[in-house]
């Protein structure tokens, strides 16, 4: 392009620039708030709240069903309370309501405060929030009715996999448009995770959710046989790479180093393990089809890959946990920052357990058991929740402007019921899982199994009624959290301020 | 799978570890300009939102060492194991070779320990505690779903503890049903009797069973039992095994015998199917059920407990 016409299409922005700042100004005279010159909290503020609900919501379905299993008719036989209708609900309410309102509301505050600019779009970002906010009530609806895919963690039928993809593509422009807008140099590694996994649920759910409707809330795939086994699980396995590690490994690179005061650790280290992480996680999917009619080949490619994924995978437990050293006496102290090394520890453990899983002989013992339930809620639980909920108790302070939350007792109250609860959860699920493995594989001499069906489920039931417990217990710290959030934000005495950008020294 | 796939497969699978180890390598030489802080500890000199800093600390080596543990382990079971296309890998393991492998062990040994079993009749293994315990093995895996894992069936599915058989209780007939399967066709006579004969009939039937009735509707009743009923479950209601046409006296129903249960038989009908192990768990196997079934008969373990109502 010549270099006569750049000019004149940079003169022609700067025009259009000096405009909306007159305009602005114009409508505000209160130079504070001038829109450009402070941060769009007001949208982070929404989906921040809306974790919290969304969590207790999320996790009261869950405890319905974990009661379910124990007292089948506790619904008294409703179709749409039954536990084949009520489990996806639960999983679309923790993952992409919760997990999905807390990336949102994290990511919004992230890049802007480590790109010192105001969000690209405000009308994008409030669109982003109501047409999500929209989704989970569409899914709390279909869900108990009937209306699924039938693909796990997919189940949306296609208008609302339709307004997902709107919100995301919105959510991406705002985002990477916001990138685009800094004012600092260099991108925050945070923001490297975010960018990762905004970009890869887009392609992953439009792939994925490619179908030929049917009616308005039927459709079929059109992927067939062991092509959409794979195209499903190459889905699932990278929304927990991409949604549940990628994404949440970005707030915790900002929220760690923000509590504890400290430098990140090792910057190599974060390069190293962000690229590696994200070109080997998009190869581990069939290790969810061991064993089945995917082709022998694609079976062991899923292997050896999720096992290569494990030193990604603690290159960002590592550089989280050791961005504490020389702040270990905080942990006395501080329940929030407890809940963050918490989390780094299941991450660690949980993404240990994953690549041994994935073992084929490993897996010929723990699939279809409960172990697999035990190993997803060991980063569900102790992972995405905790460091989410450290995360935000971290943010609601800065949010309504106070100089931290109404109660820290709460917090360590929250903390402990968090820990025991996951504890509780995961140890009889790992005991159930392992048990029913064994179980499912003694035979008699005859070659008949030793154990029926109900023996085993009879044998489980102790397990069940523990992992009740566990998520009963987890479930109560949220209360502890709500009343919390609503008592910091009774006593915040400017709840909708605005804050400055401040001017960069470069500038 | 064709040339193209198989190529493809190979290229961007090799292609993926040789990148991670270039960028291992690569990222090891890689320097990273340091600037010393006040307090004496190296950055990378990037500062965001006021104070967040990162520190220049090189790899740790234990992390970088399973890196490679991993890699290494990963090339190798790639040359022993199918996963580059076409390529069988040096052990020529596959999972349907390791299935048939394992089912033809398990079939040679059942043969070997059981296949004198063969030579019994059923009556012979009903006696036979071995035969029994393994017909019962077989039983819970393969029967209990319907009949119940006390054998004492559910709405549906007839009790197989107590007296009443509806295709016959002797041996032959119970390894006939066991083995060969049976299908029950009881037509529908909605159209034929009308709603009122409906009512009529499903009376009289209940007045078979020595139920107190409303004697007008059975006589009623009576008349339309002789003329659509009869053939199969007898002038008395004794029913036909050689049918499947169920003894009406008794109060035992498979599917229920009060009334609105019994109208809905009569207008419907019943297709009742009892599926043939033959086919799904083979003869050897199927007759040991059976026997484990005759046992229960023998043995008085049934104690005639009324299926419905």
């Amino acid at each position: 392009m010549p270099r006569q016409s750049l000019i004149g299409v940079n003169n022609c922005l700067k025009r259009s620039k000096r405009i909306r700042l007159h305009h602005d100004s114009h409508r505000n005279n209160n130079p504070m708030n001038q829109k450009n010159q402070t941060y769009n909290d007001r949208v982070v503020r929404q989906f921040a709240v809306m974790t919290v609900v969304w969590g207790i919501v999320g996790m009261l379905v869950g405890v319905i069903i974990a009661a379910q299993l124990i007292w089948p008719d506790l619904t008294y036989g409703i179709e749409w309370l039954s536990y084949g209708r009520l489990r996806p609900l639960h999983t679309n309410a923790v993952i992409f309501a919760f997990g999905g309102s807390a990336l949102f509301a994290t990511s919004y505050y992230v890049v802007q405060r480590t790109c010192q600019a105001r969000l690209f779009s405000d009308k994008l970002s409030a669109f982003t929030f109501w047409g999500w906010q929209a989704v989970i009530v569409g899914a709390a609806i279909t869900l108990p009715l009937g209306k699924t895919m039938g693909k796990e963690y997919a189940e949306l039928e296609w208008p609302l996999a339709l307004l997902v993809a709107l919100v995301w593509v919105a959510y991406a422009v705002v985002f990477f448009g916001t990138i685009v807008m800094r004012k600092i140099k260099h991108i925050y590694v945070a923001n490297w995770f975010f960018g990762a996994y905004i970009l890869t649920i887009a392609v992953l759910h439009i792939v994925n959710n490619i179908s030929i409707p049917a009616g308005m809330w039927k459709s079929y795939p059109v992927y067939s046989g062991a092509v959409d086994a794979m195209v499903q699980w190459w889905y699932g396995h990278n929304a927990v790479g991409f949604f549940l590690t990628a994404g949440f490994l970005g707030m915790m690179y900002y929220f760690v180093p923000r509590q504890a005061n400290r430098p990140i650790y090792s910057y190599r280290l974060s390069i190293v393990h962000f690229w590696s992480l994200i070109a080997i996680y998009m190869w581990a999917g069939p290790h969810h089809l061991h064993y089945t009619a995917l082709p022998d080949w694609a079976q062991t490619l899923g292997m050896v890959f999720s096992l290569i994924l494990l030193a990604p995978s603690w290159g960002g437990m590592i550089n989280g946990i050791m961005t504490l050293s020389g702040a270990w006496h905080k942990l006395r102290t501080d329940p929030i920052l407890r809940f963050m090394i918490v989390a780094l520890s299941f991450y660690g453990m949980s993404t240990f357990e994953g690549p041994m899983m994935s073992i084929k002989t490993v897996n010929s013992l723990s699939h279809y058991t409960d172990w697999t339930i035990g190993h997803v809620h060991s980063g569900a639980l102790g992972w995405v929740a905790m460091i989410s909920i450290g995360s935000l108790y971290t943010l609601f302070p800065r949010l309504w402007g106070v100089e931290k939350m109404h109660s820290t007792r709460a917090i360590e109250w929250h903390f402990w019921t968090s820990t025991i609860g996951t504890v509780l959860y995961i140890t009889a699920m790992w005991a159930a899982g392992l048990m029913q493995g064994l179980m499912w594989r003694t035979f008699n001499d005859d070659g008949t199994l030793t154990y029926t069906f109900i023996e085993v489920l009879k044998r489980t039931e102790p397990y069940y009624a523990l992992r009740l417990l566990g998520g009963v217990v987890f479930l109560s710290g949220m209360f502890f959290m709500i009343w919390n959030v609503y008592k910091t934000w009774q006593n915040a005495p400017d709840r909708a301020r605005s804050v400055a950008i401040p001017q960069p020294q470069s500038a | 799978m064709s040339n193209f796939w198989h190529w493809y497969i190979i290229i961007i699978t090799v292609g993926t570890l040789v990148a991670t180890i270039w960028f291992l390598l690569w990222t090891s030489r890689l320097r990273i300009p340091s600037t010393k802080e006040e307090d004496g500890s190296e950055t990378t000199g990037h500062v965001w939102d006021e104070d967040l800093r990162e520190l220049n600390n090189p790899l740790p080596r234990w992390w970088l060492g399973l890196f490679w543990i991993t890699i290494v382990f990963s090339i190798l079971y790639l040359v022993l194991y199918p996963g580059l296309g076409r390529y069988e890998g040096v052990l020529g393991w596959s999972q349907s070779e390791q299935y048939e492998q394992e089912m033809a062990q398990a079939r040679a040994a059942f043969e070997q320990r059981f296949g004198h079993f063969d030579d019994l009749s059923l009556s012979e293994l009903a006696d036979d505690p071995q035969a029994v315990q393994m017909g019962r093995n077989l039983y819970a895996h393969n029967c209990s779903t319907c009949h119940g894992s006390d054998a004492r069936g559910a709405r549906g599915y007839p009790n197989l503890t107590d007296d009443h058989w509806i295709w016959g209780g002797n041996p032959s007939q119970i390894e006939h049903s066991v083995v060969q399967g049976r299908q029950a066709a009881m037509p529908p006579w909605g159209d034929a009797l009308g709603e009122d004969g409906v009512t009529r009939t499903a009376v009289y039937v209940q007045k078979l069973a020595g139920k107190p009735v409303d004697e007008t509707m059975a006589t009623a009743g009576r008349q339309n039992y002789m003329q659509f009923c009869a053939s199969c479950h007898g002038a008395e209601g004794k029913g036909n095994p050689a049918l499947g046409a169920p003894d009406l006296t008794t109060g035992v129903y498979t599917y229920g015998g009060d009334l609105d249960t019994l109208r809905a038989t009569i207008r419907n009908g019943r297709n009742g199917v009892m599926p043939a192990q033959n086919d799904l768990i083979g003869e050897t196997r199927a007759r040991l059920a059976a026997a484990y079934i005759l046992s229960l008969k023998e043995n008085g373990s049934g104690t005639g407990a009324q299926a419905a109502e």
